[in-house]
Order: structure tokens, then sequence, then C-alpha cells
């Protein structure tokens, strides 16, 4: 059930693009041709999926402070988190190198269309994004943070095959000069989000702190409020 | 000289210049025009698109009056002093209530029409006289007209215009005006005090000391996501005699509403079958879960889900919004098979909205919503399965 909850969110609630606006500059210049963004969706839920669990390890047995206890009592009182950063970027920009060279043995032709993208899958925010999530929120065990990664790399697979399909429909459109291209682009982007909200606060009921059984439910949760409240909301899992 | 031929002389003497198109669209507005259109999606019949966009709008008159009735005489019921449904008193506020919303979304709408068809030099288009129609009817009889406006600006600008007008947009421009609302004022369009008129008064007046007694006008929806019992029988659900949106409450005229638009072939009959399928499906998924025990009666989803599966059809404003925007021609899919898959998302979704997130009761606003953003990709897939089948075929015949 935990696992089930967690993956749903990942993917609708905590949406990577939708609801905290991540990953957005690959998200923006693939998303001209459906198949060009399924391949480069696919390999973010690929990447997220290895990355995240193999930084969930480094944070619990080496970052974390006091991780270190498992080599002796002495490395009990050890701090790294200051490293977090280049660890994590470090396991990332690996993983994107060994995606990179498989998908050049095994399809060609993505390695092609992708291009310059594949490799700046390292510095997507998303990526990153989604280990530091994981790391703040708290996510307690390696399962989950698979999860996480799966569910969190689907979510923004989903974000980006929609808007593709959206641009390919609008290519007829008699858009206002000024906006062609990347404007409109944004516009959409936010009228997307606008869909996406219909998710946000669900299972929750909009109100996870302090709400006891019975009180009545608050109806209407502002906007930015309930933004704020997304962005922490895997942490009420545990 | 009538009026038919003032326009007329007023149309030719500003032929060529800047305002044309204005004086054009209040011609054919008022007139029969001497052409017909030329080329778009609709053609099947004889019909222009301002004919198709009145057949909508005729179906939509009845829950319009009825939505004027029910208004005064919710109103009255609330402040304790029921008159007869059908009676002028009732009739009376409806009417001062309603037709200023009806004005100010088709004065704010047409107006901004008017001055992008004459920036771009274009025909005004007719795409806003049913989103005007709509828009009145989705949101709550209180609601400031100021805010009404500046929603109606965002929607038709950043909502159609920008993609060029008519036609051309990803998103209902009726449901993106209301979701506007919905999260730039939440407190005018959710609560148990906006859906009624007065409602909001009387509570400032108690506030400022006056002694009288609160009046509450919750939408069942509202009050079930809150945990309570309705006490309104199946029968006052189903005639609409119940608190909620201007137009959303007859569940018997958007009904007909239906059968009209299916029977001029406007409405797509497999958007709403599918819809309301998805619908019941989700119903029965929930209604098994409460009969099987997986949830316990304190749980805040309980009251939902325990709903009988066929009830969640007649309350809120489901089957206004799937006869009447789910079934948008521009933004719903455009192939057949995919209209089954995203009219039955829809019903799947606004009912799982509708009892998983209390705070939104208005489910089925934002599953056509996300649909609609879901709407090009499904179709793009359906297109793709066809290509695929046929080149297969090709290749069997040519082998």
């Amino acid at each position: 059930m935990e696992h089930i909850e967690l993956f749903f969110k990942s993917i609708f609630i905590d949406n990577m693009v939708f609801a905290t606006f991540l990953g957005m500059c690959s998200y923006l210049a693939v998303s001209k041709k459906v198949s060009t963004a399924v391949g480069l969706g696919a390999a973010v839920i690929f990447v997220l999926a290895i990355t995240v669990p193999l930084n969930w390890l480094l944070d619990q047995y080496i970052l974390q402070p006091g991780a270190l206890s498992w080599l002796g009592a002495e490395y009990a009182d050890y701090d790294l988190s200051f490293l977090s950063f280049i660890l994590f970027i470090a396991t990332i920009a690996t993983m994107v190198q060994l995606v990179e060279i498989i998908v050049e043995k095994f399809s060609p032709s993505l390695y092609n269309s992708l291009g310059i993208f594949l490799p700046l899958i390292a510095v997507n925010c998303a990526i990153l994004g989604g280990s530091l999530f994981m790391q703040s929120r708290e996510i307690p065990s390696l399962g989950l943070a698979t999860t996480y990664g799966v569910g969190s790399g689907i979510g923004w697979f989903l974000a980006i095959l929609a808007i593709a399909a959206i641009r390919e429909k609008i290519r007829y459109s008699n858009v206002p000069p000024a906006l062609r291209g990347l404007g409109i682009t944004f516009i959409i982007t936010g009228l997307m989000a606008i869909g996406f909200m219909s998710f946000g606060g669900m299972l929750t009921g909009g109100d996870e702190e302090g709400l006891k059984e019975g009180d009545p439910v608050k109806v209407g949760v502002s906007a930015p409020d309930s933004e704020k409240e997304l962005a922490n909301n895997t942490k009420e899992i545990n | 000289m009538g009026l038919k031929s003032n326009l007329h002389n007023l149309k030719e003497k500003y032929k060529g210049t800047k305002m044309a198109p204005a004086f054009n669209a209040l011609h054919t507005f008022l007139y029969l025009p001497n052409e017909t259109t030329h080329n778009g999606t609709h053609i099947k019949a004889a019909d222009d698109l301002k004919r198709t966009m009145n057949t909508v709008i005729m179906a939509m008159v009845p829950c319009l009056i009825f939505g004027m009735f029910n208004a005064g005489y919710q109103h009255f019921s609330a402040l304790g002093a029921p008159v007869d449904f059908l009676s002028w008193d009732a009739f009376y506020i409806g009417l001062i209530k309603v037709l200023p919303l009806v004005i100010v979304s088709y004065g704010v709408g047409l107006g901004i029409e008017f001055i992008f068809a004459t920036i771009n030099n274009h025909e005004v288009e007719e795409g806003y006289l049913v989103t005007g129609m709509l828009v009145p009817l989705i949101v709550p009889i209180d609601i400031p007209l100021w805010m009404l406006a500046v929603a109606v600006a965002f929607g038709v600008v950043i909502g159609k215009e920008v993609f060029g007008g008519t036609g051309m947009n990803i998103l209902n421009p009726a449901l993106t005006i209301r979701a506007f609302l919905f999260f730039a004022y939440p407190t005018w369009m959710s609560g148990d005090k906006v859906w009624v008129h007065g409602a909001v008064e009387r509570t400032k007046e108690i506030a400022a000391g006056a002694n009288v007694d609160a009046i509450s006008g919750e939408t069942i929806l509202g009050s079930l996501a809150q945990g309570h019992h309705i006490d309104y029988s199946l029968s006052d659900m189903f005639f609409g005699f119940i608190p909620g949106s201007v137009g959303e409450t007859s569940t018997l005229l958007i009904l007909l509403g239906a059968l009209f638009l299916i029977f001029t072939k406007i409405g797509s009959w497999r958007i709403m079958l599918s819809a309301v399928v998805g619908a019941l499906v989700m119903g029965l998924i929930f209604n098994g879960v409460v009969s099987s025990g997986w949830i316990t009666e304190t749980s805040k989803f309980y009251t939902l889900m325990s709903t009988e599966f066929w009830h969640h059809l007649i309350i809120g404003g489901f089957a206004f919004g799937v006869v009447f925007m789910a079934t948008d021609p521009v933004t719903a899919s455009q192939t057949n098979k995919g209209k089954w898959i995203y009219g039955f998302l829809i019903g799947f979704l606004s009912i799982m909205i509708r009892v998983f997130n209390p705070a939104y009761p208005e489910g089925v606003m934002l599953a056509i919503l996300l649909m609609n953003v879901f709407a090009p990709t499904i179709d793009h897939y359906i297109i793709q399965g066809n290509v695929k089948k046929r080149m297969k075929r090709l290749k069997v015949k040519t082998a």
C-alpha cells in the first residue's frame, strides 16, 4: 500500500514538471515530436530508476550524520552531508554515460535523434531533483526509493509525452508570431499545470497537518499554500 | 429602411477598413450570411459554424431558465420563507442575479474577440457564443461580477486567443475560466456560503451584529465530503431542486439537452456514454471497497465512497460537464476510438477526484481539463495504430 501511494503521488501529485517545474530545459527543447519525446522520457525513467536508489544507499551509508557508524563506533560522529551534491551528481553523470553507451549500441536512430540532449540528462534538474527530494523527504527504504525514482520518471515521461502531442497538434494553429515556439509552449505548460492541479492535495484531503478525524475538511486551499505543501507531501508518508 | 439594410450599408461602408470584421460579425449574427463556411472539421451539412453554436445554446437554454427559478427558490428556502418553485418571486430573484452574469460573460468575452479580430484582421469567430453561455451556468450565483470579468478575460486571451482563436485551443475555454476562478478566488467558488444568493451577505450581517439566523446552502457534494448526511430526496436531486452552480442542478433538463445534441449530431454520444460508464465503474469499485470492509467508517473518504454508485451521476456538476463540456469538439479526442477512451477516463477520474480529494468536490471540471491535456496524446496513438494496421494490410495485398 505504501508503495502504491508513493508511486501514485510521485507520478501525479508531485509531478516533476507540473508541481515543481523541474527538468524544464529538455522538456521544452525535445518536445517537438512525440517519438523523440518518448525516447527522452524513457531515458529519464531509466536514469531516475537507477540513480535514486543508488543515491539512497550513498545517503544512508556515507552521507547522513552518523551514517558511517557501520565502520566502527569512532566514526559515528561524522557528518558528510556537505558532500551530497558532488556525490549525487557524480553518480548521475556515471549512469548517464552508461545509458548513452547502451542507447548508442542498441538504437542508433534514437541516439541520433536525441543528439546532445542525452549527455544533457546529466544536468537535467529533474534527475538531481529526484535524488535531492529523496534525501530531504527522508524516504525510509531502498524499495521505496526505487518506487519514487520510477514514479517521478513516469510523471516526467507523461508530461513530455502530452506536451509533444499538443505541440504536434498546434503546429497548424495560427499562433500570434510573437508567441510562436517557446512562448506558446510555456503558456501550454501553465495550462497543463492547471489540469494537473486536480491531484493537488489528493489522499491527504488538502490539509495534512493537524487534521484530526471528524474535523471538517477545509475546502478550497489557496493555491500558493497547497503548492508549498505539495513540495513536502511525500514526507507525510512515513 | 429597416435595421437589416442599415447594417448592410454600414458593412459596405466599412468594407476594407480595420473595423470591417466588427460590423460583419454584427450583421451575420442578426441575419443570415450570404455565404457558408469554406472549410473546417464541421462540414457534413449546409450548417455554418454559427448554426452549430446556436444549436448548443438552444440545448442549454432550459438549464438557464431552470437555473433562474432555482436560484430564487433556494434563496427563499434558505431564508426560511419558502415560495413556490414556479413563482414570479423566485424567477425575479434569479433573473436579477443571473442576467448580469450572462451580460458580463458575453460583454467581456465578445469585446475581447472583437478587439482581437480587429487587430488580426480576421472575421470575428463564433466560438465564444457557446463559451459565453456556459460560463454563467457553471459559476456560483453570488460570484462578484468583476471576478467573472477578470476570469473571462483570462480564459479568452490565454485559453483561446493566443492559440489563434476558435478551433485551436487545447483546453475548453469555459472550464479554463472556471478553473481560474476556482484557484484564484477559492473563497468565492467553494464552501457552504456561495451557492445560495444572500448567504454571504447574511454572514456579514451576523458578523456586524445583526440578530438573524445564519443560513447555509452547502452543495450535496460539499456536505458529503465533510461526512454529513444529506436530506435531499432522489427526485429533488434528479429534477434539480438543490443548491449548486446556476445551471448544473437539473439532471432532467441536462438529459433533454443531451438528447437534443445527440439527435442533431452535434454532441458526441460516444463521449457521453463512455463517461457515464466510466463513472459507474469507478462508483462500483468504491462501493465494493466499502462493502468488503477495507475501509473503516471513521475514514474521511467513507461517506463519499459509500454513496450509491449511480447517485454520483445526478449530484454535482457531473451530468452538465459530461454533456456540454466534455463533448466540446475542439478539445475532445478527435478519433472515434479515442473518444471512448477519453470519455471513459473523464468519468473514471471525476469520481476518483470527488472521493479522494475533498478539497475539490467538483471533480468533473478538473477531470475534463486533465483529459483535454491528454486528448492529443490519445489521438496520436490511435492514428499511429491505424497507420500501422493499414501498412500491414498494404503489405499483405502487395506481397
